[in-house]
């Protein structure tokens, strides 16, 4: 095949017409006929219990077609939403995951949590009639921090866990990592505050539950990046109809970054309520209701000992870690703090010992759960910053201290004391390459010339490791999972020879349309025009784990390259018998299958169609041409690389000036070079949000939420962020057939440490995230 | 009801509506033109750009009503049938979009910003767009996309 369209090719991107003629089908961009709107009343409270609700008024105004609350859901049997992942505290007792309804029942937990839903025939009808329903709460103590929320004394969120406390979890050698603390040449310790964030896809979260009488059947449409776990979950656990009864559209999803794979209530209530009331239910959110219900991420507070020798060589890693999860345990809350935290801890370095503990406490906040990097950037950042300060510290040089401390490129397979197995890299390439595209030899130069101006300049590295391609099912059920994450893949040849891929990925922004095209007509040798990715339904993808972590084109891609093979096993039986030759004797590139040593040959297309045409064709081989494979990774993947960022900083008004950006990232191989920058500027700059901008506010004396719209939450905009001078080296993976390591989460994952390390190395002193103006000038100033 | 009449992308049309309508339900809801979106209840992130009386303008937060009488072009209208805008080519060539969802409202603005300031450099690109909020891109792309365009548009 020729390589314009095939592997390691930036083809233009095939989803793209679509969107920019203005015909995305996003979900509120779809309406059925007969459609009913949804408008849901959320608390006004932090806390409060709710001791009358009162909706006559509300069921006499126009257009009114039903209230619903949680005592109708329970009444019946719609099921609490869950956690799909048990974490086991020290003790070895199941974390506390107290029953979240999907309307609350007597007692409000935050402000915005679900409390009714008024359908009605126009939105406009339905806002209305909510200020007609008359609602009583009486107010409880509230608690926001994390820290406070874990201190006696504090209120008690759920009458059944007991402190807050959700869990308190362990990993690694406690007593062997004190030990090398104790007799450490050098420690650095280090008070991390690891930032709340709203993940803001620009698309906001909405779902359209349609039911149909006649097969009783419900559709339910909704913002996924995992359709086929929204109709497990929705199915299994909260009953709102068996599996072949419920089909899940995650049509165009207008972004994710995680907060699109969990199970809400809004979801939930309209797939239920549709079969109630008979009617299609619509709701989508106001920016307003995202900020308030969508899941958050991050929300750390760490305290970390890194033990260094005389040389700067790490001898031992103990971290302490507060994670604020919110009100309830959302899908998959568990997971992050713990098991795609805590595992992460041994960077890019050889440390000897390391632990790691984790108390996992509920406050009167909404929901945290994965937001992209999902425990990894949380991990990054506390190695990354405290391997920089030890630095400096011990007056090492921040790139030479990293490079004393690498796993060299024969070590692998590389054991971490973190139960992580790392399968390639080569981290001091990264990072060489990295140090010489900035010119990091001439920045002394630079600093010196910024000096002469009045400004503060500063120079901060990451060297991250991820865990992607998420993940082996055996593995991850080991650690409490309650699900598989292996996932499928239907490759299905038209007889004309045009094909169609079923992928249980979903793609909202990643470009699978074009990428898994791409595997195909490089392996398969046909045109890319005749390739069409199918994703998002669950009435046409045989079953699916969905897009997160990082893992579409190692675990989705790879579960392509098993279809694929079952193809050419097939086809290779097919041109044997029409050719007159053994199947040995066939080869097979690039969609032509020869005899081997002859002329003689076939194409994939000429295949594909004697197969639905089978009238020469072998006796012991079905005909059609409709392969499927599920693939279940070996192992997580690893990607890893260097991101330096430098900084200048005006000491007279706080304002801190990106000045340039390199990343080298090491994704094993890449299939498509252009969307993979695109994806590494993305999580750059979600993570410039996170460091510079981005802060999630509750009022802890109110417990409202400061920061409800665009006007208070500071995104990055196009004036905010600079150029980024991206770049890959490329270690395959060895443990998948692409030889792919991941790329959607690298950015986000990276950036936070490199900038506030360049930040603090300006400033000379040490602050939180985010850098706001107010922080850096104060630091500046010495105040 | 009060009634509303607007050309909308070139077609001349004519409602009764709630007086109370913003414009973007109008072109949404009644004209079904889905393709200017709904990102945020603040102005603030650009999604529902359209063009009245070719000037941009955030379809969010103005009247139906206020649109009597105007020229509206949306996304859907910006192609000449199919040959596209350059600036839609841009997007493509350039991998300027990712999910999309703010794409269509980024591409009206930018037009309008290319007609004001003809070959505009990186820093007037990044300015003019602050009212454009993507979530995926990191901007770098949309810029590059923009600068290819204003390429085209003059030439």
């Amino acid at each position: 095949m020729g390589t314009q369209t095939g592997i390691g090719a930036s083809v233009k991107r095939k989803e793209d017409k679509r969107f920019i003629i203005g015909k995305g089908r996003y979900l509120d961009d779809i309406s059925r006929p007969g459609q009913t709107y949804g408008y849901f009343i959320r608390s006004p409270h932090a806390h409060a219990k709710i001791t009358s609700l009162d909706s006559t008024a509300a069921l006499k105004a126009p257009g009114v077609v039903a209230v619903l609350t949680g005592p109708d859901m329970q009444a019946d049997g719609i099921g609490p939403l869950i956690c799909g992942w048990g974490i086991t505290s020290k003790d070895g007792t199941p974390h506390k995951a107290p029953a979240h309804p999907a309307l609350a029942i007597g007692r409000v937990r935050y402000v915005g949590h679900q409390v009714a839903l008024v359908v009605a025939e126009t939105l406009q009808q339905a806002r209305d009639a909510a200020e007609l329903v008359e609602i009583e709460y009486e107010e409880l103590d509230h608690v926001i921090e994390v820290g406070d929320a874990l201190a006696a004394g504090a209120p008690q969120i759920h009458d059944d866990v007991p402190g807050n406390l959700s869990f308190d979890w362990e990993l690694g050698d406690r007593g062997k990592t004190d030990a090398a603390i104790g007799s450490a040449h050098h420690v650095t310790r280090m008070k991390l505050r690891n930032n709340r964030l709203i993940p803001n896809a620009m698309e906001p979260r909405a779902a359209l539950g349609d039911y149909d009488s006649g097969t009783d059947e419900i559709t339910l449409y909704t913002t996924s990046q995992n359709p086929h776990v929204h109709r497990l979950v929705l199915s299994a656990f909260n009953g709102v109809a068996p599996e072949h009864k419920l089909r899940v559209i995650a049509p165009d999803v207008g972004g994710g970054f995680g907060s699109k794979i969990f199970i809400y209530s809004e979801e939930t209530v309209c797939a239920w309520a549709t079969k109630k009331l008979n009617r299609p239910v619509k709701w989508t959110a106001e920016r307003s209701e995202s900020f308030l219900s969508d899941a958050h991420g991050r929300d750390h507070e760490t305290f970390a000992e890194m033990a260094f020798d005389a040389n700067g060589k790490i001898l031992g890693l103990k971290v302490s870690t507060k994670a604020n999860v919110g009100c309830y345990l959302s899908t998959f809350a568990s997971a992050v703090p713990t098991y795609l935290y805590g595992t992460l801890l041994s960077g890019q370095y050889t440390i000897p010992a390391i632990y790691c503990e984790v108390q996992a406490g509920f406050t009167n906040t909404a929901p945290v759960d994965a937001y992209r990097g999902a425990g990894r950037p949380e991990a990054t950042y506390v190695v990354e910053r405290m391997i920089e300060i030890g630095a400096r510290e011990m007056g090492i040089d921040p790139a030479e201290i990293r490079k004393r401390n690498f796993i060299a490129p024969d070590a692998y397979p590389y054991e971490t004391p973190v139960i992580m197995t790392y399968d390639s890299g080569n981290y001091a390439l990264a990072m060489d390459k990295a140090l010489e595209a900035i010119d990091y030899n001439g920045f002394v130069s630079r600093k010196a010339q910024s000096q002469a101006k009045g400004k503060l300049r500063g120079i901060g590295f990451s060297a991250f490791i991820e865990a992607c391609g998420i993940a082996p099912s055996a593995a991850v059920g080991s650690l409490g999972a309650g699900v598989g994450l292996w996932e499928s893949a239907q490759v299905r040849f038209n007889p004309t020879g045009s094909v169609t891929v079923f992928t249980g990925s979903h793609s909202h922004g990643q470009g699978h349309e074009t990428t898994f095209a791409q595997i195909i007509s490089d392996q398969l040798g046909v045109p890319i025009d005749q390739v069409e990715i199918s994703h998002g339904d669950t009435g046409k993808v045989p079953f699916g784990m969905g897009t997160y972590g990082s893992r579409s084109l190692a675990v989705g891609g790879s579960a392509i390259m098993k279809a694929i093979d079952k193809i050419v096993e097939k086809s290779k039986k097919i041109a044997a018998h029409t050719l007159e030759a053994s199947v040995e004797d066939i080869e097979h590139a690039g969609g032509i299958f020869k005899v081997a040593g002859t002329d003689k040959q076939m194409t994939m297309a000429e295949i594909a169609f004697s197969a639905y045409v089978p009238h020469n064709y072998p006796a012991d081989v079905e005909p059609g041409m409709d392969e499927t494979a599920f693939y279940d990774p070996l192992n997580f993947t690893f990607p890893a690389g260097t991101h330096i960022a430098e900084v200048e900083i005006d000491p007279d008004t706080g304002t801190t000036e990106i000045l340039d950006w390199v990343a080298v990232d090491d994704f094993g191989n890449v299939i498509n070079p252009m969307i993979v920058e695109g994806q590494v500027h993305g999580g750059i700059a979600q993570g410039i949000g996170q460091a510079l901008l981005e802060n999630c506010v509750y009022d802890k004396e109110s417990g409202q939420l400061l920061t409800g719209s665009y006007m208070d939450y500071c995104m990055p905009r196009a004036d905010d962020l600079p150029t980024f001078r991206v770049q890959t080296i490329n270690t395959p993976c060895t443990t998948n057939p692409l030889g792919v390591k991941g790329c959607g989460e690298a950015g986000a994952i990276s950036a936070p440490a490199a900038l506030m390390n360049a930040i603090t190395n300006a400033l000379g002193k040490e602050i939180d995230m985010p850098a706001t103006p107010e922080k850096v000038w104060r630091a500046a100033q010495g105040l | 009801m009060p009634t509303v009449s607007m050309t909308v992308n070139g077609k001349q049309v004519t409602a009764d509506i709630a007086p109370n309508t913003l414009l973007v339900s109008f072109l949404r809801e009644n004209l079904r033109l889905t393709g200017t979106h709904v990102g945020c209840d603040t102005s603030q992130c650009g999604a529902c750009v359209i063009h009245i009386n070719g000037e941009s303008a955030k379809s969010c937060t103005m009247l139906a009503l206020q649109a009597d009488g105007a020229e509206v072009t949306t996304i859907e209208g910006l192609a000449k049938g199919n040959d596209l805008h350059p600036m839609q080519k841009a997007f493509q060539e350039n991998h300027g979009l990712q999910c999309g969802f703010c794409t269509t409202g980024m591409i009206m603005s930018a037009v309008d910003l290319v007609k004001k300031h003809g070959k505009p450099d990186d820093a007037t690109i990044r300015k003019g767009l602050e009212g454009n909020i993507c979530r995926c891109t990191g901007y770098q792309n949309i810029v590059k996309s923009v600068k290819a365009a204003a390429q085209e548009m003059e030439g």
